[in-house]
């Protein structure tokens, strides 16, 4: 009855050793480095700061706000809970209209199929518009290990590649740098740049601009990814700030475009609520100055040759899990980054991902699995968060971020086997399940007491304390717990006196007069007892 | 109204006097408070560290000693441990435990409240008769701003407070970087949360930053204590309990 022999294997995760969903060391590793960068801090700070106010404000002003989230969320649920048959709803529409549309299994899978049709055109080169799927990928790499030169076309990316950097941040890629390391890139890596360049913002833009223009005119094919693909008509979106995009979506005779298969709307109309959402999520603007908007091939105007290659790298297998999923759900708007303490301190490099920061932590693993008892660094990003709750509030389709980190810590304790916190956490529920067990515990604990100096502070602590510690002194524990209070005359006086007071207030009587009778010596007595402690 | 209180665990042995003061607060208040005495812990630690097989026995037992019917309403001066019991205890039912569980758990989480929401949105008070004589900040913690909802109700007590100089932190809605076993697990870049934070209370000029939650305090009086600040950590339970007649050690030492 229950023969499974007809069911289609899970596409699998993006495979280990490829694209950039992995970093080289775990979280906390990673993260001592960024920390000891004072410029990265100050630099993250003033940025991070500088985006949440904008978004708090064009996000507050709307009377209709939280019903768009709710909305942005109900159309991605929608979309996820039919995405096979919206995906082939797109590829007809697309091909309908034109354009041809592939289907890449996984990142490298995507590549081969890229360079294959850069090829095809005979050009060596190709323009970009800035675009997470192709980062992932790995795409520019593969590009030029086959005689492919991609030019980054988005400012910050442009100064990303220049410099060989990875980015840091989805919306600002170049968040970790400032002008004076961006005149010095410029100045080291484009040909021909004027030697007196200084570092005045639209000096340097005008160096890049005049750097891209001839790229623009030039090349022949461009490579971008989407924000949005509408099943309903077969429309393709990017939404940027730039005009640069612009230029690349308009000018090649060929353009193809990689989009992760999560990118898909139902409806046009669904547009007005993420053409909303985006911008005022991401940049904090009401809306972004360039939405390009294009369906397959228009004869005569704009490029004659159009590909669309639907990557899954993963996104199958985050759908498979029924509460991991919700991450699919995410725009890229990139507000969670710019709220999250723990992002706000460490940078994007950190995290090791082409998506860092909370929805990084989330997505990442997802994506290309944490292997935990590899010592996978995915395993780690779970856990590069206290849990706060800021990303959640700041999500524009309210993923659940923190449910999902927790989701997914359970994930990784239950791949690890049996490890020594396994075993801790073991123990103390077991302790705790028994009350005899449990007040004995306390009774050990308040041991702690003998190793605290005079002032009943402890100050070193053994690992796996010792990072706690290291910045923070510890309380003696108290000499009675709360349940040896509450089961001791003196806690029985205190409670009658306070109870003593009610019905005195009550009586109308002055609460301040007349109540130094029963109750009075198991206040003061509880109250010393406080003090002590 | 017949009240039980959850101590917590780390309130129960680490942190007494803020549980102390939730009870003859609210036994002043005129309610009647019972502990159940085979309550432990929530095992908030445990699921958020990525456990939930190993707390099943523990969120069973908090439903068995607070499912009385008697018990009106549960109490606990913790915001996290409150968003633990209505929030988590469901998850680990759902995925571990049986009918009977899943019961328990939604009964007792339907009647489960931080101190501020007891007293707010129950009990309707603000005011509850305190005396406080002191400069005050009060930190938001984040499971009670943003898993609770606690909005402006601690503040909305505290400023009711009699004598109270209460000042406002600069960045209060930022995290102190604690988060349990993140302190441990990644305890560099809580320290940085953490310094951020002290910066934003020297600010106040406070002799006393105030929450609703002994873990976040705990961690913020560590770093306090180990700058060498003037300013101490108090739990908000503590100058709601603190009155004329029984003032808090703080006031007395002052006076």
């Amino acid at each position: 009855m229950s023969t499974f022999l007809g069911m289609p294997a899970r596409p699998p995760r993006s495979p280990y050793g490829t694209g950039n969903l992995r970093g080289d060391e775990p979280f906390p590793r990673a993260a001592h480095r960024e920390l000891g960068n004072g410029q990265l801090r100050r630099n993250l700070g003033k940025a991070t700061t500088t985006i949440r106010t904008k978004r708090l404000n064009v996000t507050g002003e709307l009377p209709d706000w939280e019903a768009l989230r709710d909305a942005g969320s109900a159309i991605k649920t929608d979309a996820m809970n039919r995405l096979p048959e919206l995906l082939e709803q797109l590829e007809r529409k697309v091909t309908e209209h034109g354009g041809t549309v592939h289907w890449a299994r996984d990142g490298a899978e995507a590549n081969e199929i890229v360079a294959r049709l850069v090829k095809a055109t005979g050009s060596s080169e190709v323009i970009k518009v800035k675009s997470m799927a192709t980062q992932e990928i790995g795409l520019n790499e593969h590009l030029e290990s086959v005689g492919i030169t991609p030019y980054e076309t988005d400012l910050a990316e442009l100064i990303v590649q220049l410099a060989h950097d990875k980015p840091s941040h989805i919306l600002v890629p170049a968040i970790h740098r400032n002008r004076d390391e961006i005149r010095q890139i410029f100045l080291d890596r484009i040909p021909g740049v004027d030697p007196e360049l200084d570092n005045v913002p639209a000096h340097l833009a005008a160096a890049a601009r005049a750097y891209l223009r001839e790229k623009f005119m030039a090349t022949k094919v461009a490579v971008s990814g989407a924000n949005f693909g509408v099943a309903e008509t077969g429309t393709l979106s990017v939404v940027e700030s730039e005009g640069n995009g612009r230029m690349c979506l308009t000018l090649p005779d060929t353009l193809i475009t990689v989009m992760g298969i999560e990118k898909v709307l139902p409806r046009y109309q669904d547009l007005e609520v993420f053409l909303q959402l985006l911008p005022r999520s991401s940049t904090g603007e009401r809306m972004n100055p360039y939405t390009s908007l294009w369906t397959g091939v228009t004869p005569d105007d704009g490029p004659q040759d159009f590909h669309l290659v639907l990557l899954d790298n993963g996104r199958t297998a985050a759908l498979a899990d029924a509460v991991g999923r919700a991450a699919l759900n995410c725009i890229r708007c990139s507000a969670c980054l710019n709220v999250c303490p723990v992002y706000e301190r460490t940078g994007g490099h950190a995290y090791g991902s082409t998506y860092p920061g909370p929805i990084g932590a989330v997505l990442t693993p997802q994506l290309a699995g944490m292997h935990a008892a590899d010592d996978d660094p995915n395993s780690s990003l779970p856990y590069a968060s206290s849990l706060c709750g800021a990303c959640f509030d700041a999500c524009p389709v309210k993923i659940d971020i923190p449910s999902l980190l927790v989701e997914l810590r359970h994930q990784n304790t239950e791949q690890s086997g049996t490890t020594p916190e396994k075993l801790a956490m073991r123990a103390a529920a077991a302790v705790m399940k028994r009350p005899a067990l449990y007040t004995g515990a306390q009774k050990a604990a308040g041991l702690g007491r003998l190793v605290a100096g005079r002032d009943r502070t402890i100050s070193r602590l053994p690992p796996p304390f010792a990072g706690w510690s290291d910045s923070r002194d510890t309380e003696a524990p108290p000499r009675q717990t709360f349940r040896a209070w509450f089961a001791s005359d003196e806690g029985r006086a205190a409670l009658r006196a306070a109870a003593d007071e009610h019905d005195g207030s009550h009586a109308e009587h002055d609460p301040g007069d007349g109540r130094h009778d029963p109750g009075d010596e198991g206040h003061d007595h509880s109250h010393g007892e406080g003090e002590k402690k | 109204m017949r009240i039980g209180l959850f101590a917590t665990c780390l309130g129960d042995t680490l942190f007494p006097d803020a549980v102390r003061s939730t009870a003859v607060l609210l036994t002043r208040l005129g309610h009647e408070v019972v502990f159940p005495p085979g309550q432990t812990c929530c095992g908030q630690m445990h699921i958020n560290t990525g456990y939930q097989r190993e707390p099943v026995p523990l969120v069973r037992n908090f439903a068995e000693q607070f499912g009385d019917g008697s018990i009106e309403a549960i109490v606990m001066p913790s915001g996290s441990c409150a968003g633990s019991v209505r929030h988590q205890h469901a998850i680990v039912a759902d995925r571990y435990g049986d009918a009977a569980l899943r019961a328990g758990v939604a009964t007792v989480a339907a009647k489960t409240y931080e101190l501020s929401e007891l007293l707010v949105d129950v009990l309707g008070v603000t005011g509850v008769g305190a005396y406080f004589p002191h400069r005050v900040t009060y930190h938001p913690t984040c499971h009670s701003l943003r898993m609770l909802r606690v909005g402006d109700k601690p503040l909305r007590l505290l400023r009711a407070v009699d004598s109270i100089d209460l000042v406002e932190l600069p960045g209060a809605d930022s995290c102190c970087g604690f988060g349990g076993t993140f302190a441990l697990k990644n305890a560099e870049t809580s320290t940085a949360m953490l310094h951020d934070k002290l910066d934003g209370i020297a600010a106040t000029g406070a002799e006393v930053c105030t929450a609703g939650d002994s873990s976040c305090l705990m961690h913020i009086g560590g770093g306090l204590s180990r700058i060498r600040s003037g300013t101490r950590t108090l739990h908000l339970a503590r100058i709601l309990a603190a009155t004329r007649t029984t003032p808090d050690a703080l006031t007395e030492a002052a006076a």
